[in-house]
Protein backbone atom coordinates (compact mmCIF):
# COMPACT_ATOMS: atom_id res chain seq x y z
CA UNK A 1 0.00 0.00 0.00
CA UNK A 2 1.61 3.26 -0.63
CA UNK A 3 1.73 6.06 1.54
CA UNK A 4 -0.74 9.01 1.41
CA UNK A 5 -0.02 12.58 0.00
CA UNK A 6 -1.34 13.98 2.64
CA UNK A 7 -1.10 12.80 6.47
CA UNK A 8 -4.23 12.17 8.48
CA UNK A 9 -4.83 14.94 10.77
CA UNK A 10 -2.80 15.14 14.09
CA UNK A 11 -5.24 14.88 17.17
CA UNK A 12 -4.14 16.56 20.15
CA UNK A 13 -6.23 15.27 23.14
CA UNK A 14 -8.09 18.60 23.66
CA UNK A 15 -8.70 19.04 19.98
CA UNK A 16 -10.10 15.40 19.74
CA UNK A 17 -12.05 16.00 22.76
CA UNK A 18 -13.59 19.44 21.55
CA UNK A 19 -14.82 17.59 18.19
CA UNK A 20 -16.01 14.43 19.77
CA UNK A 21 -18.38 17.26 21.74
CA UNK A 22 -19.42 19.34 19.21
CA UNK A 23 -20.70 16.20 17.98
CA UNK A 24 -22.62 15.52 20.63
CA UNK A 25 -23.87 18.69 21.04
CA UNK A 26 -24.90 19.54 18.16
CA UNK A 27 -27.18 16.51 17.80
CA UNK A 28 -30.71 17.21 18.13
CA UNK A 29 -31.69 13.70 19.76
CA UNK A 30 -29.41 14.23 22.11
CA UNK A 31 -30.12 17.63 23.53
CA UNK A 32 -33.42 16.57 24.86
CA UNK A 33 -33.96 13.21 26.20
CA UNK A 34 -35.80 11.02 28.54
CA UNK A 35 -33.73 8.50 30.20
CA UNK A 36 -34.59 6.05 32.51
CA UNK A 37 -32.91 3.89 34.96
CA UNK A 38 -31.50 3.13 38.16
CA UNK A 39 -29.89 5.60 40.43
CA UNK A 40 -26.78 4.83 41.82
CA UNK A 41 -23.66 6.72 43.26
CA UNK A 42 -25.78 9.43 44.38
CA UNK A 43 -23.92 12.52 45.46
CA UNK A 44 -25.41 15.65 47.08
CA UNK A 45 -22.40 17.82 48.03
CA UNK A 46 -22.37 21.00 49.89
CA UNK A 47 -22.35 23.13 46.47
CA UNK A 48 -26.14 21.77 45.98
CA UNK A 49 -24.96 20.12 42.69
CA UNK A 50 -26.50 16.39 42.21
CA UNK A 51 -24.29 14.00 41.02
CA UNK A 52 -25.55 10.06 40.20
CA UNK A 53 -25.33 7.67 37.73
CA UNK A 54 -27.82 5.77 35.85
CA UNK A 55 -27.76 2.23 35.22
CA UNK A 56 -29.51 -0.56 34.09
CA UNK A 57 -28.29 -3.68 32.95
CA UNK A 58 -25.88 -2.98 29.88
CA UNK A 59 -25.26 0.53 30.26
CA UNK A 60 -24.01 3.57 32.81
CA UNK A 61 -24.87 6.76 32.50
CA UNK A 62 -22.89 9.77 34.52
CA UNK A 63 -25.49 12.64 35.48
CA UNK A 64 -25.25 15.88 37.06
CA UNK A 65 -28.21 18.14 38.16
CA UNK A 66 -27.75 21.91 38.80
CA UNK A 67 -28.36 23.21 42.40
CA UNK A 68 -30.94 25.23 40.41
CA UNK A 69 -32.47 22.29 38.95
CA UNK A 70 -31.84 20.31 42.57
CA UNK A 71 -34.25 23.15 44.46
CA UNK A 72 -37.09 22.57 42.30
CA UNK A 73 -36.92 18.41 42.41
CA UNK A 74 -40.72 17.77 44.03
CA UNK A 75 -38.65 14.17 44.54
CA UNK A 76 -36.50 12.77 47.01
CA UNK A 77 -34.03 11.51 45.33
CA UNK A 78 -32.23 7.90 46.31
CA UNK A 79 -30.25 4.93 45.25
CA UNK A 80 -32.11 1.97 43.74
CA UNK A 81 -34.96 4.25 42.73
CA UNK A 82 -35.92 3.41 39.25
CA UNK A 83 -36.43 6.95 37.82
CA UNK A 84 -36.94 9.04 34.38
CA UNK A 85 -34.80 11.82 33.84
CA UNK A 86 -34.61 14.72 31.22
CA UNK A 87 -31.49 16.71 29.98
CA UNK A 88 -29.22 17.10 27.22
CA UNK A 89 -26.05 14.87 26.82
CA UNK A 90 -22.90 17.18 27.23
CA UNK A 91 -19.03 16.34 27.49
CA UNK A 92 -17.13 17.21 30.21
CA UNK A 93 -13.57 17.72 28.70
CA UNK A 94 -11.30 18.00 31.73
CA UNK A 95 -12.23 14.22 32.66
CA UNK A 96 -12.94 12.83 28.84
CA UNK A 97 -16.24 12.24 30.13
CA UNK A 98 -19.79 12.37 28.71
CA UNK A 99 -22.93 13.08 30.72
CA UNK A 100 -26.49 13.74 30.87
CA UNK A 101 -26.98 17.28 32.28
CA UNK A 102 -29.99 16.78 34.03
CA UNK A 103 -33.03 19.71 34.45
CA UNK A 104 -35.86 16.81 35.38
CA UNK A 105 -36.19 13.96 37.46
CA UNK A 106 -39.26 11.67 37.81
CA UNK A 107 -40.18 8.69 39.30
CA UNK A 108 -41.66 5.90 37.51
CA UNK A 109 -44.26 3.25 37.85
CA UNK A 110 -46.52 3.66 40.71
CA UNK A 111 -47.46 7.07 41.61
CA UNK A 112 -45.18 8.72 39.11
CA UNK A 113 -47.93 10.23 37.57
CA UNK A 114 -49.30 11.18 41.25
CA UNK A 115 -45.77 12.72 41.35
CA UNK A 116 -46.15 14.53 38.09
CA UNK A 117 -49.04 16.25 38.63
CA UNK A 118 -47.84 17.14 42.31
CA UNK A 119 -44.92 18.89 40.36
CA UNK A 120 -46.69 20.63 37.81
CA UNK A 121 -49.14 21.91 39.85
CA UNK A 122 -46.80 23.58 42.58
CA UNK A 123 -45.27 25.50 39.64
CA UNK A 124 -48.50 26.38 38.47
CA UNK A 125 -49.39 27.37 41.71
CA UNK A 126 -46.46 29.34 42.10
CA UNK A 127 -46.63 31.46 38.84
CA UNK A 128 -50.18 32.35 40.04
CA UNK A 129 -52.23 30.68 37.53
CA UNK A 130 -54.58 29.20 40.02
CA UNK A 131 -54.89 32.52 42.07
CA UNK A 132 -58.51 33.34 43.26
CA UNK A 133 -58.06 36.40 41.82
CA UNK A 134 -57.92 35.26 38.42
CA UNK A 135 -61.29 34.28 38.42
CA UNK A 136 -63.80 35.38 36.91
CA UNK A 137 -67.42 35.29 37.14
CA UNK A 138 -69.89 33.50 34.66
CA UNK A 139 -72.48 35.13 32.94
CA UNK A 140 -75.95 34.42 34.31
CA UNK A 141 -77.87 34.34 30.78
CA UNK A 142 -75.04 33.46 28.13
CA UNK A 143 -76.51 33.43 24.57
CA UNK A 144 -73.81 31.54 23.31
CA UNK A 145 -71.82 28.40 25.08
CA UNK A 146 -68.89 26.92 23.53
CA UNK A 147 -68.22 23.11 24.38
CA UNK A 148 -64.77 21.34 24.40
CA UNK A 149 -65.33 17.52 24.72
CA UNK A 150 -65.37 14.49 22.42
CA UNK A 151 -67.88 14.69 19.72
CA UNK A 152 -68.86 10.82 20.52
CA UNK A 153 -69.23 9.88 24.07
CA UNK A 154 -72.13 10.09 27.07
CA UNK A 155 -70.43 13.71 27.79
CA UNK A 156 -71.85 15.68 24.92
CA UNK A 157 -75.32 14.23 25.20
CA UNK A 158 -75.68 14.56 28.63
CA UNK A 159 -74.88 18.26 28.59
CA UNK A 160 -76.91 19.14 25.77
CA UNK A 161 -79.91 17.61 27.33
CA UNK A 162 -79.38 19.36 29.79
CA UNK A 163 -78.99 22.91 28.14
CA UNK A 164 -81.80 21.88 26.19
CA UNK A 165 -84.24 21.38 29.25
CA UNK A 166 -82.64 24.27 30.86
CA UNK A 167 -82.08 26.85 28.26
CA UNK A 168 -83.26 25.89 24.86
CA UNK A 169 -82.93 29.65 23.75
CA UNK A 170 -79.13 29.55 23.81
CA UNK A 171 -76.85 28.92 21.14
CA UNK A 172 -74.27 26.23 21.91
CA UNK A 173 -70.85 25.84 19.51
CA UNK A 174 -69.15 22.62 19.98
CA UNK A 175 -65.21 22.70 18.98
CA UNK A 176 -64.70 18.81 19.10
CA UNK A 177 -61.20 16.89 20.51
CA UNK A 178 -60.12 14.42 21.30
CA UNK A 179 -59.78 14.12 25.08
CA UNK A 180 -57.36 11.27 25.77
CA UNK A 181 -53.94 9.88 24.27
CA UNK A 182 -51.11 11.94 22.75
CA UNK A 183 -52.99 13.74 20.24
CA UNK A 184 -55.20 15.35 23.01
CA UNK A 185 -53.45 18.14 24.87
CA UNK A 186 -52.41 20.21 21.03
CA UNK A 187 -55.97 19.61 19.81
CA UNK A 188 -57.66 20.77 23.32
CA UNK A 189 -55.83 23.99 22.91
CA UNK A 190 -56.49 24.54 19.02
CA UNK A 191 -60.37 23.82 20.10
CA UNK A 192 -59.72 26.73 23.05
CA UNK A 193 -58.43 29.01 20.78
CA UNK A 194 -61.03 27.86 17.76
CA UNK A 195 -63.85 28.99 20.11
CA UNK A 196 -62.29 31.78 21.95
CA UNK A 197 -62.65 33.31 17.93
CA UNK A 198 -66.20 33.22 17.98
CA UNK A 199 -66.66 35.11 21.32
CA UNK A 200 -68.21 32.58 23.29
CA UNK A 201 -70.01 34.07 26.58
CA UNK A 202 -68.78 30.71 28.48
CA UNK A 203 -66.86 27.34 27.42
CA UNK A 204 -67.49 23.98 29.12
CA UNK A 205 -64.22 22.09 29.00
CA UNK A 206 -65.91 18.48 29.78
CA UNK A 207 -64.93 14.90 29.48
CA UNK A 208 -66.63 11.81 31.66
CA UNK A 209 -64.86 9.51 34.14
CA UNK A 210 -61.89 7.29 33.79
CA UNK A 211 -58.75 6.86 35.43
CA UNK A 212 -55.30 9.06 36.10
CA UNK A 213 -54.06 8.32 32.55
CA UNK A 214 -57.24 8.60 31.00
CA UNK A 215 -57.71 11.72 32.28
CA UNK A 216 -53.77 12.81 32.04
CA UNK A 217 -54.69 15.44 28.92
CA UNK A 218 -55.99 17.61 31.41
CA UNK A 219 -52.95 17.77 33.46
CA UNK A 220 -50.99 18.32 30.23
CA UNK A 221 -49.07 22.29 30.83
CA UNK A 222 -50.16 23.03 27.55
CA UNK A 223 -53.84 22.33 27.99
CA UNK A 224 -53.99 24.51 31.55
CA UNK A 225 -52.61 27.31 30.31
CA UNK A 226 -54.82 27.55 27.28
CA UNK A 227 -57.47 26.79 30.14
CA UNK A 228 -55.73 29.87 31.70
CA UNK A 229 -55.39 31.91 29.16
CA UNK A 230 -58.83 31.86 28.07
CA UNK A 231 -60.46 35.52 26.92
CA UNK A 232 -63.91 33.55 27.74
CA UNK A 233 -64.68 32.33 31.33
CA UNK A 234 -64.39 28.80 31.56
CA UNK A 235 -66.27 25.51 33.53
CA UNK A 236 -64.24 22.68 33.82
CA UNK A 237 -66.27 19.63 34.02
CA UNK A 238 -63.74 16.72 34.01
CA UNK A 239 -64.28 13.32 35.22
CA UNK A 240 -66.32 12.37 38.84
CA UNK A 241 -66.95 14.37 41.76
CA UNK A 242 -63.69 13.06 43.32
CA UNK A 243 -61.75 13.84 40.32
CA UNK A 244 -59.15 16.82 40.64
CA UNK A 245 -57.25 17.56 37.28
CA UNK A 246 -55.42 20.65 37.12
CA UNK A 247 -57.19 22.31 34.29
CA UNK A 248 -59.81 22.03 37.03
CA UNK A 249 -57.97 24.52 39.33
CA UNK A 250 -56.73 26.68 36.58
CA UNK A 251 -60.86 27.14 35.68
CA UNK A 252 -62.84 30.09 36.15
CA UNK A 253 -65.24 27.72 38.30
CA UNK A 254 -64.97 23.65 38.58
CA UNK A 255 -67.77 21.29 37.83
CA UNK A 256 -67.96 18.01 39.58
CA UNK A 257 -69.53 16.43 36.47
CA UNK A 258 -70.29 17.56 32.84
CA UNK A 259 -73.65 17.76 33.54
CA UNK A 260 -73.41 20.00 36.95
CA UNK A 261 -70.87 22.10 34.41
CA UNK A 262 -74.12 22.79 31.72
CA UNK A 263 -76.13 23.46 34.65
CA UNK A 264 -73.95 26.08 35.90
CA UNK A 265 -73.50 27.48 32.44
CA UNK A 266 -77.24 27.87 33.14
CA UNK A 267 -78.52 29.64 36.00
CA UNK A 268 -80.96 31.40 34.69
CA UNK A 269 -83.18 28.70 33.05
CA UNK A 270 -86.45 28.99 30.93
CA UNK A 271 -88.91 28.91 33.72
CA UNK A 272 -86.94 31.71 35.25
CA UNK A 273 -87.84 33.43 31.84
CA UNK A 274 -90.69 32.69 31.76
CA UNK A 275 -92.15 33.88 35.14
CA UNK A 276 -90.12 37.45 34.74
CA UNK A 277 -92.33 37.93 31.90
CA UNK A 278 -94.99 37.19 33.70
CA UNK A 279 -94.09 39.65 36.34
CA UNK A 280 -93.41 42.32 33.73
CA UNK A 281 -96.81 41.36 32.51
CA UNK A 282 -98.57 41.95 36.14
CA UNK A 283 -96.33 44.89 36.59
CA UNK A 284 -97.79 46.60 33.29
CA UNK A 285 -101.44 46.03 33.84
CA UNK A 286 -100.78 47.15 37.28
CA UNK A 287 -99.46 50.68 36.30
CA UNK A 288 -101.72 50.92 33.65
CA UNK A 289 -104.64 50.56 36.63
CA UNK A 290 -102.44 53.21 38.19
CA UNK A 291 -102.74 55.09 35.37
CA UNK A 292 -106.88 55.19 34.64
CA UNK A 293 -107.85 55.53 38.66
CA UNK A 294 -105.38 58.46 38.26
CA UNK A 295 -107.29 60.02 35.62
CA UNK A 296 -110.83 59.06 36.63
CA UNK A 297 -110.04 60.81 39.93
CA UNK A 298 -109.07 64.27 38.22
CA UNK A 299 -112.29 63.75 35.88
CA UNK A 300 -114.15 63.29 38.73
CA UNK A 301 -112.72 66.57 40.12
CA UNK A 302 -113.07 68.66 37.10
CA UNK A 303 -116.77 67.26 36.87
CA UNK A 304 -117.28 68.95 40.64
CA UNK A 305 -115.38 71.89 40.08
CA UNK A 306 -117.95 71.42 36.73
CA UNK A 307 -120.78 71.16 38.47
CA UNK A 308 -120.10 74.23 41.00
CA UNK A 309 -119.90 76.49 37.57
CA UNK A 310 -123.01 75.47 35.99
CA UNK A 311 -125.64 78.04 34.64
CA UNK A 312 -128.30 76.66 37.43
CA UNK A 313 -125.76 77.23 40.11
CA UNK A 314 -125.17 80.38 38.85
CA UNK A 315 -128.66 81.62 38.38
CA UNK A 316 -129.10 80.26 41.96
CA UNK A 317 -126.11 82.38 42.95
CA UNK A 318 -127.65 85.37 41.03
CA UNK A 319 -130.81 85.15 42.84
CA UNK A 320 -129.32 85.08 46.30
CA UNK A 321 -127.36 88.37 45.44
CA UNK A 322 -130.27 89.93 44.53
CA UNK A 323 -132.23 88.70 47.55
CA UNK A 324 -129.06 89.92 49.50
CA UNK A 325 -129.19 93.50 47.30
CA UNK A 326 -132.92 94.40 47.87
CA UNK A 327 -132.03 93.11 51.67
CA UNK A 328 -129.61 96.22 51.96
CA UNK A 329 -131.73 98.45 49.52
CA UNK A 330 -134.96 97.69 51.42
CA UNK A 331 -132.87 98.38 54.69
CA UNK A 332 -131.22 101.66 53.82
CA UNK A 333 -134.47 102.53 52.39
CA UNK A 334 -136.09 102.37 56.01
CA UNK A 335 -133.52 104.00 57.39
CA UNK A 336 -133.85 107.35 55.11
CA UNK A 337 -137.90 106.80 55.61
CA UNK A 338 -137.26 106.69 59.68
CA UNK A 339 -134.45 109.70 59.37
CA UNK A 340 -136.95 112.03 56.95
CA UNK A 341 -140.04 111.20 59.72
CA UNK A 342 -138.04 111.92 61.87
CA UNK A 343 -136.64 115.60 60.70
CA UNK A 344 -140.79 116.09 59.73
CA UNK A 345 -141.57 115.42 63.54
CA UNK A 346 -138.98 117.82 64.43
CA UNK A 347 -139.92 120.45 61.62
CA UNK A 348 -144.08 119.98 63.11
CA UNK A 349 -142.81 120.84 66.40
CA UNK A 350 -140.88 123.73 65.44
CA UNK A 351 -143.66 124.68 63.77
CA UNK A 352 -146.63 124.43 65.70
CA UNK A 353 -143.79 126.66 67.85
CA UNK A 354 -144.39 129.46 65.61
CA UNK A 355 -147.93 128.84 64.79
CA UNK A 356 -150.49 132.01 65.54
CA UNK A 357 -152.53 129.13 67.45
CA UNK A 358 -149.87 129.17 69.64
CA UNK A 359 -149.58 132.96 69.37
CA UNK A 360 -152.78 133.46 70.92
CA UNK A 361 -153.04 130.85 73.11
CA UNK A 362 -150.28 133.26 75.11
CA UNK A 363 -152.85 136.03 74.75
CA UNK A 364 -152.33 137.80 71.69
CA UNK A 365 -155.34 138.55 69.86
CA UNK A 366 -155.70 139.21 65.62
CA UNK A 367 -157.35 142.32 65.55
CA UNK A 368 -159.59 142.92 61.85
CA UNK A 369 -161.78 145.39 60.55
CA UNK A 370 -165.40 144.17 59.92
CA UNK A 371 -166.23 145.95 56.84
CA UNK A 372 -163.33 144.62 54.52
CA UNK A 373 -161.31 142.04 57.13
CA UNK A 374 -158.07 143.64 57.16
CA UNK A 375 -156.11 142.94 59.62
CA UNK A 376 -155.48 145.87 62.28
CA UNK A 377 -151.43 145.69 63.12
CA UNK A 378 -151.16 149.75 63.81
CA UNK A 379 -153.13 152.67 65.40
CA UNK A 380 -154.10 154.42 62.46
CA UNK A 381 -155.65 151.38 60.82
CA UNK A 382 -158.87 151.80 63.12
CA UNK A 383 -160.94 154.86 63.40
CA UNK A 384 -163.25 155.13 66.17
CA UNK A 385 -166.64 153.90 65.96
CA UNK A 386 -165.80 151.62 63.53
CA UNK A 387 -166.72 147.68 64.11
CA UNK A 388 -163.76 145.34 64.61
CA UNK A 389 -163.80 141.53 65.34
CA UNK A 390 -161.05 140.20 67.76
CA UNK A 391 -159.88 136.86 67.51
CA UNK A 392 -158.30 135.45 70.77
CA UNK A 393 -157.22 131.69 71.22
CA UNK A 394 -160.66 130.02 71.24
CA UNK A 395 -162.88 132.70 69.27
CA UNK A 396 -164.05 135.88 68.35
CA UNK A 397 -165.04 139.19 70.01
CA UNK A 398 -167.07 141.80 68.46
CA UNK A 399 -166.18 145.04 69.67
CA UNK A 400 -166.34 148.76 68.83
CA UNK A 401 -163.19 151.36 69.37
CA UNK A 402 -164.09 154.02 71.25
CA UNK A 403 -160.72 155.76 70.48
CA UNK B 1 -100.82 63.02 14.52
CA UNK B 2 -96.99 62.27 13.97
CA UNK B 3 -95.52 61.10 17.96
CA UNK B 4 -92.53 63.35 19.06
CA UNK B 5 -91.66 60.94 21.50
CA UNK B 6 -90.78 57.92 19.02
CA UNK B 7 -86.68 57.56 19.50
CA UNK B 8 -86.22 54.92 17.06
CA UNK B 9 -88.21 53.67 14.30
CA UNK B 10 -90.18 50.47 15.74
CA UNK B 11 -90.33 47.12 14.12
CA UNK B 12 -93.01 44.73 14.52
CA UNK B 13 -93.24 42.84 17.76
CA UNK B 14 -93.10 39.70 15.34
CA UNK B 15 -89.10 40.45 13.91
CA UNK B 16 -88.16 40.73 17.15
CA UNK B 17 -85.75 38.14 19.44
CA UNK B 18 -86.11 37.06 22.81
CA UNK B 19 -83.37 39.68 23.68
CA UNK B 20 -85.33 42.62 22.07
CA UNK B 21 -88.61 42.26 23.01
CA UNK B 22 -87.66 41.75 26.35
CA UNK B 23 -85.91 44.98 26.57
CA UNK B 24 -88.75 46.97 24.68
CA UNK B 25 -90.93 45.47 27.34
CA UNK B 26 -88.78 46.67 30.55
CA UNK B 27 -88.54 49.77 29.03
CA UNK B 28 -92.20 50.59 28.41
CA UNK B 29 -92.78 49.15 32.36
CA UNK B 30 -90.34 51.59 33.59
CA UNK B 31 -92.37 54.31 31.51
CA UNK B 32 -95.39 53.70 32.67
CA UNK B 33 -93.99 53.55 36.50
CA UNK B 34 -92.33 56.65 36.07
CA UNK B 35 -93.41 59.48 33.40
CA UNK B 36 -96.42 61.50 33.13
CA UNK B 37 -98.13 59.51 30.02
CA UNK B 38 -101.08 60.97 27.86
CA UNK B 39 -103.35 58.25 28.56
CA UNK B 40 -103.53 58.01 25.15
CA UNK B 41 -99.99 56.81 24.88
CA UNK B 42 -99.95 55.40 28.00
CA UNK B 43 -102.81 52.68 26.87
CA UNK B 44 -101.09 52.53 23.39
CA UNK B 45 -97.70 51.62 25.65
CA UNK B 46 -99.87 49.00 27.59
CA UNK B 47 -101.31 47.75 24.07
CA UNK B 48 -97.73 47.21 22.97
CA UNK B 49 -96.47 45.51 25.95
CA UNK B 50 -99.28 42.89 26.20
CA UNK B 51 -97.97 42.33 22.60
CA UNK B 52 -93.87 42.19 23.63
CA UNK B 53 -95.24 39.86 26.56
CA UNK B 54 -96.97 37.42 24.06
CA UNK B 55 -94.19 37.36 21.95
CA UNK B 56 -91.36 36.77 24.62
CA UNK B 57 -93.84 33.63 25.81
CA UNK B 58 -93.92 32.27 22.28
CA UNK B 59 -90.17 32.22 21.46
CA UNK B 60 -89.45 30.99 24.88
CA UNK B 61 -92.32 28.08 24.13
CA UNK B 62 -91.01 27.19 21.20
CA UNK B 63 -87.41 27.37 21.63
CA UNK B 64 -85.41 24.13 20.43
CA UNK B 65 -81.32 24.25 21.37
CA UNK B 66 -79.38 25.34 18.17
CA UNK B 67 -75.89 23.17 18.26
CA UNK B 68 -73.51 24.18 15.93
CA UNK B 69 -69.53 23.08 15.68
CA UNK B 70 -66.47 24.49 14.96
CA UNK B 71 -63.38 23.49 13.41
CA UNK B 72 -60.43 25.85 12.74
CA UNK B 73 -62.12 28.90 12.01
CA UNK B 74 -65.30 27.78 10.22
CA UNK B 75 -68.76 27.22 11.58
CA UNK B 76 -70.79 24.26 10.53
CA UNK B 77 -73.77 22.75 11.76
CA UNK B 78 -73.42 19.78 13.91
CA UNK B 79 -75.93 16.43 13.95
CA UNK B 80 -76.28 14.94 17.22
CA UNK B 81 -77.44 11.88 15.65
CA UNK B 82 -73.65 10.82 14.34
CA UNK B 83 -72.42 8.93 17.06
Amino acid sequence: MQPTLFSTQQWTVSKLTFYIRRLLEENDTLQDVWVQGEISNLSRPASGHVYFTLKDSNAALKCVMWKTSAARLGLALQDGMEVEVHGKIGVYEISGQYQLYADQIRAVGEGALYQEFMRLKSMLEMEGLFSPERKRPIPILPKKIGIVTSATGAALRDMLNTLRRRLPIVEVLLAPSPVQGIEAPPALVNAIRSLNAQSPDVIILARGGGSIEDLWAFNDERVVRAVAGSQAPVISGVGHETDFTLCDFAADLRAPTPTAAAELATQITLSDLKVNTSSLLSQLAAHILDILSEQRAHLSSLTTSLRYMSPERRIQSEHQRVDELSRRVYSSLLHRIQLQSARVNGMTQRLEALSPLAVLARGYAVVTRKDDGSVVSRVEQATPGQQISIRVSDGELDAQITH
Amino acid sequence: MPKSSSKKAEKTVEELTYEEALAELEEIVNSLEGEQNQLEEAIKLFERGQALAARCGVLLEAAELKVKQVVGDVVLPFDEESE
